[in-house]
């Protein structure tokens, strides 16, 4: 006599070492192939755009770091540019250069906490992870030289940077540069090459090249499915189309397809890196910006690649001290729309290293 | 370089397709009414001219007389981008259409604006509170709400 069968509801979250923060999904299991999928989201929701209605346009800066908390710099540099588009700024040469090089070390940074925690998904727990902190502890040093911070840097200022770099900072950062592509090497050995990581997932977790069109996808997750859109290419913002850089793509959109291009966005990265900093030049690095910055009445959207995709922000001047309004579009938050594409019909420990290829922080997605 | 269109060509592409939409240039794109979204969504999306396929982000304004909603398009075909808008006056029930149906980025971005702002998406498969708890009284993101 056959078994009779019925679907089985299971919650994942909000606390869970998998979720990657308070995140909660609400998972439907035949047995244990997964059914459907829901995200349950907004436990760390800070309400910041509404904060930042109430603040000036300077104090909002703190504000963008605690978004996505592993790449705060990239979040820096994101709103900088809208207000500088805004209010119409220009930038000193030197302050491009070490935009250039403060957003390149942080996608180095939040790619290496992406692959590592990816691994650790897959069941290969806190060793690789270990690996890739190896080599994030010294970009974490050389930010804490720059700005004294380990996590939110607040670093970026409206018409340039809040300081200079000190001098000990270049030798350090060339040492890096120099060593870094020894150790992605170690790293592609250590996992492209081991026979269960592939397994478990080429040909896992595949999202097609329309569908990623279609819900949005940007990032990493975009260009794994095939589509050559980099918002550094596309739409060069700053100083990025000085630079000679490639834009890694995937063909397939499955799991490995996320990790290959992360593993080669690195090593585009440590490219422009060499590249900025034989072209650094000297001179200030801050604008001549008033303290309390009044933009003409208008709107603005500025747009860079995150590390996690395309981060924007849209301003609303009203020509107060305060924006009329701010809004982020996260990067993160629209990637987890395809989630439920890439894990029907799989087991569920194929959605948790799916859900760790898709590299969310719960602080920009909540906000 | 992403090319902003230029809002009073694409206007008047817009109406000569769908003469009731009342399309006009704005200060960054393009403003039709609310009754005919859907359509013009669908039509920036459709003709090979523009060729849309790409939503880059949706969000709204409260401008206390009016809501405003902003749709940030995005050809990844020609690499060209428009801002368009709409715009609704009713404070008590502010309503557009759902363009899910059209661009599926759509769904979190709408449940948000729904959440914060207060204004339903007629049409979405499943709109309903994205960050705060179902049972909150207000739309915090409104200008009203203290």
């Amino acid at each position: 006599m056959a078994l009779q069968t019925e679907p089985f509801i299971l919650n994942v979250g909000p606390q869970h070492p998998s979720t990657h923060g308070v995140f909660r999904m609400k998972v439907t299991l035949d047995g244990e192939v997964v059914l459907d999928v829901e995200p349950v989201i907004g436990y760390l929701h800070r309400g910041i755009e509404k904060m930042g209605e109430n603040r000036t346009y300077t104090q909002i800066i703190p504000l963008t770091d605690r978004l996505d908390y592993l790449a705060s710099l990239t979040n820096n540099l994101a709103y900088v540019l809208a207000v500088e588009k805004l209010a119409g700024i220009k930038i000193p040469e030197r302050a491009e250069y070490l935009r250039i090089i403060m957003a390149e070390s942080m996608r180095i940074s939040s790619h290496l906490m992406a692959v590592g925690f990816f691994l650790n998904d897959l069941g290969a727990m806190m060793t690789p992870v270990l690996y890739m902190w190896r080599e994030r502890e010294k970009l974490l040093d050389l930010f804490e030289m720059v700005c004294g911070q380990r996590l939110t840097y607040n670093y970026m200022r409206i018409g340039g940077m809040s300081h200079d770099i000190p001098e000990e900072f270049l030798p350090a950062l060339k040492k890096f540069v120099a060593e870094m592509p020894k150790f992605l090497d170690e790293y592609d050995q250590l996992i492209a090459k081991n026979e269960i990581v592939l397994v478990r997932t080429k040909g896992v977790g595949i999202l097609p090249k329309e569908t990623a069109i279609d819900i949005g996808a940007s990032g990493p997750v975009l260009r794994a499915s095939g589509v050559k859109w980099d918002t550094r290419k596309a739409d060069p913002y700053s100083i990025y189309d000085r630079f000679d850089f490639e834009i890694p793509v995937g063909t397939t959109g499955d799991n490995y397809d996320r990790y290959w291009v992360r593993m080669q966005e690195m090593r585009q990265s440590v490219r422009i890196l060499e590249q900025a900093i034989a072209q650094l030049p000297t001179g200030v690095v801050q604008a001549d910006v008033p303290q309390l910055l009044r933009p003409p009445v208008g709107e603005a959207y500025g747009h860079i690649e995150a590390p996690k995709g395309e981060l924007g922000f849209y301003l609303v001047s009203d020509n107060s001290i305060a924006p009329y309004r701010f809004h982020i579009h996260p990067p993160t938050l629209i990637n987890l729309t395809a989630l439920k594409d890439m894990v029907v019909g799989w087991k569920i420990a194929d959605l948790i290293v799916t859900f760790g290829s898709i590299d969310v922080v719960l602080g920009e997605i909540d906000r | 370089m992403t090319r902003a269109l230029n809002g009073e060509q694409v206007a008047k592409k817009i109406i000569e397709a769908y003469p009731g939409a009342d399309a006009v240039a704005d200060r960054a794109g393009v403003i039709v009414n609310s009754e005919s979204l859907f359509q013009v969504a669908e039509f920036l999306k459709k003709a090979p001219e523009f060729d849309f396929n790409y939503l880059g982000d949706l969000t709204a304004v409260d401008y206390t007389d009016y809501f405003e909603v902003v749709y940030r398009l995005v050809s990844l075909e020609h690499n060209h981008s428009l801002v368009l808008k709409t715009r609704c006056y009713d404070r008590d029930n502010p309503a557009v259409p759902s363009v899910t149906k059209i661009w599926r980025a759509a769904n979190f971005m709408e449940r948000e604006v729904y959440d914060l702002m207060g204004i339903v998406f007629m049409g979405h498969p499943n709109l309903k509170r994205l960050f705060l708890w179902e049972g909150f009284e207000g739309h915090p993101l409104r200008r009203d709400y203290l």
